[in-house]
């Protein structure tokens, strides 16, 4: 197997299963994966999936909690999402596709502690049908849904001078708006100022949503819209929701967000240090195209930089899990709540970044030393497993001319063939995408 | 393997192992195994059965082993005395208090029926009891003869992360891994370290978990490195097995092992907390099964011995002759078995402690003796194996 082959999978997938074909054009095997429609995660049939079919079964949990019977719809609705979610990603053959998922969840993060059950439906409505679309397209499914209106508290903000924040003593919450403006669009490099949150927090008034009955959704509360028209960053709104869909589209297009989205993707996908000129190219590439993600992506793919060995990004936890996983041909279905619960253990559980800036991307937030001692830990736990497997014929298939002659010869002096896969899991090369 | 038959000659020319083929009375096959307990431990990596059991009165010792010669019974730090030719590594207190009180015996110069100095091949063959891997080992297929009690555990349980191939095949056993079992043996987080070292994020962060831990100080050669270590994971899965065992209707046949045994370098330093580790677990074993310790036998094994000569990195190579240890209130013990080929001018391809006992002949006679299978069942168990009969005299009368 060629390097490019090899990077290819690791670099903008999870890393290969020793059964996957070796792509003849690598690029165009990435390139491939970016057409709309791949499948998402399989979930059970008797699982509620939809919006509707989750707010229904919280009801259920609302109406147990009071006899006190707990909330056994949420619990498992969380839980078989999760593994759903993590059985795709150890099996499916499009890896780019899956962590262009697992990036724009981590880029608008919301969190599985406050919104449990809603992650899974928000992930695959929101997030997966977007990733190769119009990034607008995904700000608006984003900021339109439950979970993420619920997580940074806007269904409950009200206009001061809306007919609710004149009945009630209740007014803004600046929540949503802070994080859009900071965090998923222009940046501070954008020099908003507290103006400007405050005035695009009243624009996404009556942004709320409905959960015990019709629509079961997005609702827009105009009693609780902010009356006139607003001002941010020296563009007026208009009043309505029309107003923030328009406001929303007008961030989603801004320079600053496009150079902020460049930035990350390079981070992600290249290098730590982003090389100014890879951001420059899928800046460029958002910009020319108006935020089509597809051609943002492909501009990655074809970065000269992007192919280049060795490879320097460090995997994170979860990634390394589904990279070994993967490696050792788990199959989804069993591996799923091991792998779950083994993000939590080496530190990035699924779907709970701790903020709503998600997790860090680079080396230096990974490698904490009781860390990578766990991952050694655990990939000896997976090793037992695997054991049989040839650990050179593993090295070969997931690393091929990137594996180390060092770590092949430290996996043949090995004491057992366990202890060989372990080496091979646990070497440097293994580590990094 | 060809050689086999070279070894049957070679061991009978030998007077292989005389003292102990004492005929023994066979017992009604249909009680099998009542309530005999049997565990098989199994040493990953190579266990250097001259530096366990050192042959302190063999004048070549000293010359072609070095620093991995340890002083003599008495002397600081010395080896604790096996009756006068033989001497127990210092780290393995239980082990000896088993020997003194004759519930424990050394079997030296084993080998396995191959040559292979190739630890995935020879632990295939090890567990497959075979001359070549196998889908089934042999500790499974010995299982198929003892019948299921209706309303019990299966009789066969392997504990730790790992279903070894000695327990996998046709009969249904259990598989039960206490926590933190899957924690790897000190010896390959080193390698791992050793690995990583170079590379400037993963290297220090392994390194420094590793001090954190305390592991660097055994793993890593350090001078304070005589301290035992902790050992917890290993001991809690003796525990576990022997808690399990002594069940009224637990598991009555049970695999577990314990790797760290590869010690290509400074193995005086690296092998203090291995053996601590496997000897701590031998008295958790013993505690656990409790009343249950008088009808056990417990066999352990390692693919293959190491090196005579000490090498250039103060450790020793693979090799061939080794040691096993079989332990329990079952075993004709406080001995040390088998037949010393001595070492001047004897060494297998001038290099390995020669081998005088085939492994097999041990573990035919365990199955035989302790859990009274029948002749063919015992031959299912090591197929082709005419030429390695089973050992008597390995249990109490």
């Amino acid at each position: 197997m060629d390097a490019p082959a090899v990077i290819a999978a690791i670099r903008f997938g999870h890393g290969r299963r020793p059964s996957d074909p070796v792509p003849p054009d690598p690029a165009a095997w990435l390139e491939a994966q970016l057409a709309p429609g791949l499948p998402g995660p399989a979930l059970p049939a008797d699982l509620p999936t939809t919006l509707r079919a989750v707010f229904l079964a919280q009801v259920e949990d609302a109406a147990s909690a009071r006899a006190g019977m707990g909330r056994p719809n949420g619990r498992r609705i969380a839980t078989e999402e999760a593994a759903a979610a993590v059985a795709l990603a150890i099996e499916s053959p499009n890896g780019l596709r899956e962590r262009l998922v697992a990036f724009w969840t981590n880029h608008f993060t919301v969190a599985r502690a406050k919104v449990g059950p809603l992650v899974g439906v928000y992930v695959r409505d929101a997030i997966r049908p977007h990733v190769t679309g119009r990034f607008e397209d995904m700000l608006l499914a984003v900021v339109r849904h439950p979970a993420m209106l619920s997580y940074l508290d806007n269904q409950n903000s009200i206009g001061p001078e809306s007919p609710s924040g004149q009945r009630a003593r209740r007014g803004l919450n600046e929540n949503l708006a802070r994080e859009i403006l900071e965090l998923h669009t222009v940046t501070p490099a954008a020099r908003y100022t507290q103006a400007d949150v405050t005035n695009f927090a009243k624009v996404l008034t009556g942004w709320s949503f409905i959960a015990a009955r019709e629509p079961h959704g997005f609702e827009f509360r105009a009693r609780a819209h902010e009356p006139g028209d607003k001002t941010v960053l020296g563009r007026t709104w208009p009043e309505g929701e029309q107003g923030g869909v328009q406001a929303l589209t007008w961030l989603a297009r801004h320079e600053a967000t496009h150079r902020h989205l460049a930035t990350k993707l390079v981070r992600h996908f290249v290098a730590d240090d982003p090389p100014p000129e890879a951001v420059r190219t899928v800046f460029a590439a958002l910009r020319d195209t108006r935020g089509d993600l597809a051609a943002a992506t492909r501009a990655l793919i074809r970065l000269p930089a992007a192919w280049s060995p060795p490879l320097t990004k460090l995997r994170t936890p979860s990634d390394y899990v589904v990279a070994v996983l993967r490696a050792v041909e788990a199959p989804g279905d069993q591996a799923d709540r091991m792998a779950v619960g083994t993000m939590n253990y080496l530190g990035q559980p699924l779907w709970g970044a701790r903020a709503p800036i998600g997790w860090p991307d680079v080396a230096a937030d990974w490698a904490a030393p009781e860390t990578m001692l766990r991952r050694v830990e655990w990939a000896n736990g997976v090793s037992a497993r695997g054991a049989g497997r040839d650990a050179a014929d593993v090295a070969e298939a997931t690393l091929g001319p990137l594996v180390r002659p060092e770590t092949l010869r430290a996996a043949a002096r090995a004491g057992s063939a366990r202890e060989a896969l372990t080496i091979v899991l646990t070497s440097p090369e293994f580590h990094r995408r | 393997m060809s050689h086999l038959p070279a070894f049957g000659r070679r061991a009978a020319l030998l007077g292989l192992a005389a003292a102990m083929t004492l005929p023994r009375a066979r017992v009604a096959f249909a009680d099998a195994p009542g309530e005999a307990r049997f565990v098989v431990v199994l040493l990953r990596g190579g266990l250097d059965g001259l530096f366990a059991v050192q042959p302190y009165a063999d004048p070549a010792l000293r010359d072609l082993r070095g620093p991995l010669a340890l002083p003599e019974p008495g002397q600081e730090g010395g080896l604790l005395d096996l009756g006068g030719r033989f001497g127990l590594h210092p780290r393995m207190t239980n082990l000896h208090a088993m020997y003194t009180a004759n519930e424990a015996l050394v079997v030296h110069a084993v080998a396995g029926n191959w040559r292979s100095r190739s630890h995935f091949d020879a632990q295939d063959m090890l567990e497959s009891g075979a001359d070549q891997r196998l889908a089934s080992g042999w500790l499974n297929r010995a299982l198929s003869a003892v019948p299921a009690r209706p309303g019990a555990q299966h009789n066969g349980l392997a504990v730790g992360t790992d279903m070894p191939l000695l327990m996998r095949g046709p009969t249904a056993v259990a598989n039960y891994a206490p926590r933190g079992s899957a924690t790897p043996p000190p010896d390959l987080l080193a390698r791992v370290a050793e690995l990583n070292a170079a590379d400037p994020v993963t290297g220090p962060a392994i390194a420094e978990g590793l001090r954190i831990r305390g592991y660097a100080v055994s793993t890593l050669g350090d001078a304070a490195a005589m301290r035992p270590q902790p050992g917890g994971a290993f001991r809690a899965l003796a525990l576990s097995a022997g808690r399990l065992m002594s069940q009224p209707d637990g598991p009555r046949v049970a695999a577990f092992e314990l790797g760290g045994w590869d010690t290509h370098a400074q193995q005086v330093n690296r092998l203090n907390g291995p053996l601590f580790q496997l000897d701590e677990g031998f008295g958790a074993l013993k505690e656990a099964l409790g009343d249950h310790w008088r009808r056990t036998a417990v066999l352990v094994v390692t693919e293959f011995g190491r090196t005579v000569r000490v090498n250039g990195t103060m450790g020793s190579d693979h090799g061939t002759g080794g040691v096993a240890f079989l332990l329990g209130g079952a075993v004709a013990g406080g001995k040390v078995g088998g037949n010393w080929p001595g070492l001047a001018g004897n060494l297998f391809q001038d290099r390995d402690l020669a081998p005088t006992t085939d492994l097999r002949t041990i573990a035919k006679g365990l199955l035989r003796d302790h859990l009274k299978l029948s002749p063919q069942a015992v031959a299912r168990a090591f197929p082709g194996s005419d030429a390695a009969a089973p050992l008597g005299g390995l249990l109490r009368a």
